[in-house]
């Protein structure tokens, strides 16, 4: 073959191998591969650094009231934009985007189930529905839960995942935090058990109010949980925070939760709580 | 005075020295000057009514934080008879940021708790710009149930940039802080009022904010975030606070329209910051009218009330055959609204 002569190529048939998709993920905590059936069965926990990703309220659900018990309240209740907001995108959008991403009307989804046979009000907030932010809808829906406990005196628990109050509905969100807050103090008052069990990640308007009043406080591992975001109080002290600062397991050690319960383990705890509760 | 001033109020400034500079040459060289000097202070007149009664939501969050502006114990003086502060949450530590006592206003005793703000660099450090850790709530709440023991009516002067962000009021549970106050206060068996006087910024301000009369002054704001805040975060870009303030409808008209607020109190025509004497005169008025009317209601009643109020508040819409409260009309009043307080209403 002449040292500069054109190559000659040819086409050669390659038997194309299946590779079965979403088989293989990589985790983006510990960025190992891992396998996604173990990563499903695990209840969307890494299997090898047991990182807790985020769930759907749906899965909640599945994963704490017993099969089918759910009755769902306030469904259809929807969200409006009482100040006309705009900012870079119009709030109306946000919700159609929100609606989309985590198949909800807003970003809890509550209602009356039980709980190893026990009834309980229990509600789930949705991450992916903008932020699980906390607008009139959220604080509507929380106080109706609530009051529903009441009526049926039965244990109330909430799974929060929230970044807090909902800007874009400003004054209207904030008085939400003193609306849920005063549903509580009634339940408080009638000697009715609040479990809240605070999921990554859970700060603000959410955190001073409904998500902090739990009789009993459970964190999920590893969960952010705060009054202000991290950044924030980055740029207000001006230097970095220390290692594991705002984790479940920082606030267990400062005495501002109960328990730290791994996700495959939430399910069995919630049944000892509310038998207790309930007996 | 010149180095404190507005952006917005410098023409203003500009003006009264003018006169005050035509008053001087005139009084020296004995020259009648008074013609030009009434034509000026018409047009101050006119000028600053013009201005103050069309003022953009941005100018007035800067009338609420304006470096003169009369805070807490700058009203304590003006309003009370005699006000002993109380110290420390009992738990951790004294803050600062927010000051506490018994007071007396006329031949009322109450119990008073608000934000404090310094007036210099050395002493906001000391109160740490208004924004308290979670002693401050703490220490405010010990005040207000030693109110209901003692049966004195509370009043909470709001005046904060928010709650705290600091490693330290993480640490001792800010979150929970908050959320402890927000529902004890909506138990409090005792008459709640609220004012708030500047800054009401997020949790910070709710956090000694639920009571049975929430009443703004005209220029103070009442917001979920800072519009700074808000606008770096759904902006990118801090700078966008006029837009910002403008979209949060935080003003004291914006809030009564919407009904999150029970009244506004008139500032004296240029901002509270302009004349202290004659805002504690209106303040005062005002808290013994809230007090007064107060009184007269029975205390399972107001705390009904006060649980309503809030309850009411939330826009939202759902199918029928369920409809309703879009927007939530609030069940029972606890005072009449001012629905528009323009500040030509104020005497000067």
């Amino acid at each position: 073959m002449p040292l500069f002569g054109k190559p000659r190529y040819s086409a050669i048939k390659v038997k194309k191998v299946q590779i079965p998709t979403g088989r293989w993920m990589k985790c983006t905590n510990c960025r190992e591969i891992i396998d996604a059936r173990a990563f499903h069965s695990a209840y969307k926990t890494c299997p090898k650094c047991k990182f807790h990703y985020k769930m759907s309220a749906r899965e909640r659900v599945d994963l704490l009231l017993d099969e089918g018990s759910l009755d769902e309240m306030d469904s259809e209740m929807l969200p409006q934009d009482p100040l006309g907001f705009v900012d870079s995108k119009k709030y109306t959008d946000r919700h159609k985007q929100g609606r989309a991403k985590s198949k909800l009307n807003e970003a809890i989804l509550t209602g009356m189930g039980s709980v190893a046979e026990r009834p309980v009000g229990f509600g789930a907030m949705d991450f992916s529905y903008i932020g699980g932010s906390m607008g009139s809808v959220v604080g509507e829906k929380v106080t109706r839960l609530v009051e529903r406990c009441l009526d049926q005196r039965c244990v109330l628990i909430i799974v929060t995942a929230s970044g807090g109050a909902r800007m874009m509905e400003s004054t209207y969100s904030l008085m939400q935090m003193a609306k849920t807050s005063g549903a509580l103090s009634r339940l408080h008052k009638e000697g009715l058990a609040y479990i809240a069990v605070l999921c990554n990640p859970t700060t603000g308007g959410v955190t001073a109010s409904f998500a902090s009043l739990g009789d009993i406080i459970i964190a999920e591992p590893g969960a952010l949980i705060g009054f202000a975001g991290p950044r924030v109080i980055e740029q207000t002290i001006r230097q970095e925070l220390p290692e594991g600062f705002q984790r479940s397991e920082f606030l267990l050690e400062h005495g501002m939760i109960d328990m730290i319960v791994p996700r495959k383990e939430l399910r069995e705890k919630l049944q000892e709580l509310v038998t207790f509760f309930s007996e | 005075m010149a180095g404190t001033a507005l952006d917005f109020e410098r023409p203003l400034i500009e003006l009264e020295k003018k006169i005050e500079a035509l008053k001087k040459s005139s009084e020296s060289s004995g020259i009648d000057l008074s013609s030009q000097i009434v034509t000026l202070q018409r047009q101050l007149d006119s000028q600053r009514l013009k201005l103050y009664s069309k003022l953009t939501p941005w100018q007035r969050v800067q009338l609420a934080r304006h470096p003169r502006r009369p805070y807490m114990l700058d009203l304590v003086r003006l309003i009370t008879r005699s006000f002993t502060e109380l110290h420390g949450d009992r738990l951790f530590g004294d803050d600062k940021a927010i000051v506490g006592g018994f007071a007396v206003i006329d031949e009322v005793k109450v119990m008073l708790v608000g934000h404090q703000k310094g007036r210099d660099t050395k002493e906001n450090i000391m109160r740490n710009f208004g924004c308290p850790h979670p002693e401050g709530y703490r220490k405010a709440l010990r005040l207000m149930k030693m109110a209901e023991k003692f049966k004195l009516p509370v009043i909470s002067l709001i005046d904060t940039p928010g709650a705290y962000p600091g490693i330290g009021a993480e640490e001792r549970g800010q979150a929970r802080a908050i959320a402890l106050n927000l529902r004890e206060m909506m138990q409090l068996r005792t008459p709640m009022i609220i004012v708030i006087t500047g800054e009401g910024c997020s949790g910070g301000a709710l956090g000694v904010g639920i009571g049975d009369i929430v009443a703004m002054f005209q220029n103070a704001y009442y917001s979920v975030i800072s519009p700074e805040g808000c606008a770096a975060i759904l902006w990118k870009d801090a700078g966008k606070m006029e837009l910002a303030a403008k979209a949060l409808k935080l003003t004291a008209n914006d809030l009564a329209e919407h009904k999150l607020i029970d009244d506004i109190i008139p500032e004296p025509i240029g901002g509270a910051h302009t004349n202290h004497a004659e805002m504690g005169t209106i303040l005062k008025e005002r808290l013994l009218s809230y007090l007064e009317k107060l009184k007269r209601i029975a205390l399972d009643e107001l705390l009904e009330k006060r649980y309503k109020k809030f309850r009411a508040m939330g826009v939202f819409t759902e199918p029928a055959p369920e409809e309703k409260r879009v927007p939530s009309p609030r069940e029972e009043e606890a005072v009449p609204h001012l629905p528009e307080v323009s500040p030509l209403e104020t005497k000067r």
